[in-house]
């Protein structure tokens, strides 16, 4: 455990002292919510009925940009072997890893989301739900993500092919996390969709980080 | 067991033989069903001369699960007893099942059309369906994408598996959601909900296209096997 926790500031570390890399995902989510007003329209109940789709769709493609770097930059100069021969379980490594990613990139998502909705005009009813929904869901992602980063380890033309492999996989988390704060602007129970959205986040926690560890060693093979 | 008729050379020679049987069948399959279903079957009272969409419709979405379920399972036993062939046969039934998914999207969206008065809706079968296209798309280009193939075929298998979860979503996904797309009505408890006179061709359409699938597939593992044997006599010439 304490290896985990070990590997996890590594990444950490190494994420702050690379400094911009990491911002980019968040660059890159205000950029593409910014996008839409542009192309739809300023009418503000127009931004308002999508916003939280928009928010959705935006955080999904953001967080698979960073995605690609999860094992890459290990597998490049050969830590990654290092951490396979270490005495921790690799299944271990891997969520460690994700814990990292996942603080680099997903927390920062979650603290500019709540900006973009007042700039989209979301209901102030959703705010709180969207931030909940957004906290299960993008380490759900973060966890889905990690497998197909894994995957495509020394592939040709592998980023392209990480959106082919892992944004089908993503649907359930946005279908759900639209669900949850549509339900709440709205005025109903979004528990449900919440209570589905933590679901998936515990599965994913579960069953990842094995897939995850199983392609991992055939990279190293 | 399994590994008796796994043996490649094994294999040839059994798949020799079942081919042209395989084929026959498929043929005389096909024919009784496309006559059942054109000619010898009778108009829906609502939906009319359309419900014969329905036979190449449904059959085809069978398809497309089972062929990734065949898949998924050969690609766990490829992942677990390292069996070439198994590998080979995952490798073999993509392209077959991602032409079953479409052949269902079309006929589906031809289908919607006049029932629904749309081509497409989002429901939960449909975007689900959808989704599996894209699994099989995305086994497709991860298998390619590798420049040692048995690499390929490890990433791919274990893509297949993750992508299993998504093959009971699409079977439970109208008993799930409340959806547009109908409920089941052949495979449910206390027996099919489909006259005999209808549900006769839409059987015999479906044993059509599983000897169908299985023909291909075998016609594929040969290729698959006859081109391994092509490169390994080239890399021995090249090597002298």
């Amino acid at each position: 455990m304490r290896w985990a926790f070990e590997i996890m500031r590594r990444d950490l570390r190494l994420a702050l002292r690379q400094g911009v890399d990491s911002l980019m995902a968040v660059v890159f989510f205000v950029l593409a919510v910014v996008l839409f007003p542009l192309g739809v329209g300023p009418e503000a109940n127009i931004l308002a009925r999508i916003a939280a789709g928009v928010i959705w769709v935006a955080a999904l493609l953001a967080s698979m940009l960073s995605l690609e770097r999860l094992f890459q930059t290990d597998y490049d100069d050969g830590s990654l072997e290092l951490l396979a021969l270490s005495p921790v379980a690799l299944e271990l490594v891997v969520l460690a890893k994700v814990v990292a990613h996942w603080l680099t990139t997903g927390v920062p998502l979650i603290v500019a989301a709540p900006v973009l909705a007042v700039l989209l005009d979301m209901d102030a009813q959703g705010f709180v739900v969207l931030i909940v929904a957004l906290a299960l869901g993008t380490p759900t992602m973060s966890l889905i993500g990690s497998v197909g980063a894994a995957l495509i380890l020394g592939a040709r033309r592998g980023g392209v092919l990480l959106s082919l492999l892992v944004l089908p996989l993503f649907i359930p988390v946005l279908i759900f996390g639209v669900a949850a704060v549509d339900a709440a602007i709205g005025g109903f129970a979004a528990r449900p969709h919440l209570m589905i959205l933590s679901g998936l986040l515990i599965g994913a926690v579960a069953l990842c980080p094995w897939a995850s560890a199983a392609s991992l060693r055939q990279s190293l093979e | 067991m399994l590994h008796r008729f796994a043996n490649p050379t094994r294999f040839l020679r059994l798949s020799a033989a079942l081919l042209p049987w395989t084929a026959g069948l498929t043929l005389v399959l096909l024919i009784a069903g496309l006559y059942l279903a054109l000619f010898g079957s009778p108009a829906d009272y609502q939906q009319g001369e359309t419900v014969r969409i329905m036979y190449v419709h449904v059959p085809a979405a069978w398809m497309a699960l089972f062929c990734y379920s065949c898949m998924a399972g050969a690609s766990a036993v490829g992942l677990i007893w390292k069996h070439p062939l198994a590998d080979m046969a995952a490798k073999a039934t993509a392209p077959i099942g991602a032409c079953f998914t479409f052949l269902a999207l079309v006929t589906g969206s031809l289908w919607g059309k006049p029932m629904w008065g749309a081509w497409w809706v989002w429901d939960a079968r449909l975007t689900s369906v959808l989704i599996l296209f894209f699994l099989y798309l995305g086994y497709m280009a991860l298998h390619n994408a590798f420049d040692d193939p048995t690499r390929g075929a490890r990433s791919a298998a274990v893509l297949a598996l993750v992508g299993f979860v998504n093959v009971p979503i699409i079977k439970f996904s109208v008993d799930w959601w409340n959806t547009l797309h109908q409920p089941s009505s052949v495979v449910k408890m206390g027996g099919p909900a489909i006259h005999p006179s209808m549900l006769t061709p839409l059987l015999l359409m479906g044993l059509a296209y599983t000897t169908y699938y299985v023909w291909v597939l075998l016609l594929r593992l040969r290729g698959e096997i006859v081109a391994g044997k092509v490169r390994a006599i080239r890399l021995r010439q090249a090597h002298g």
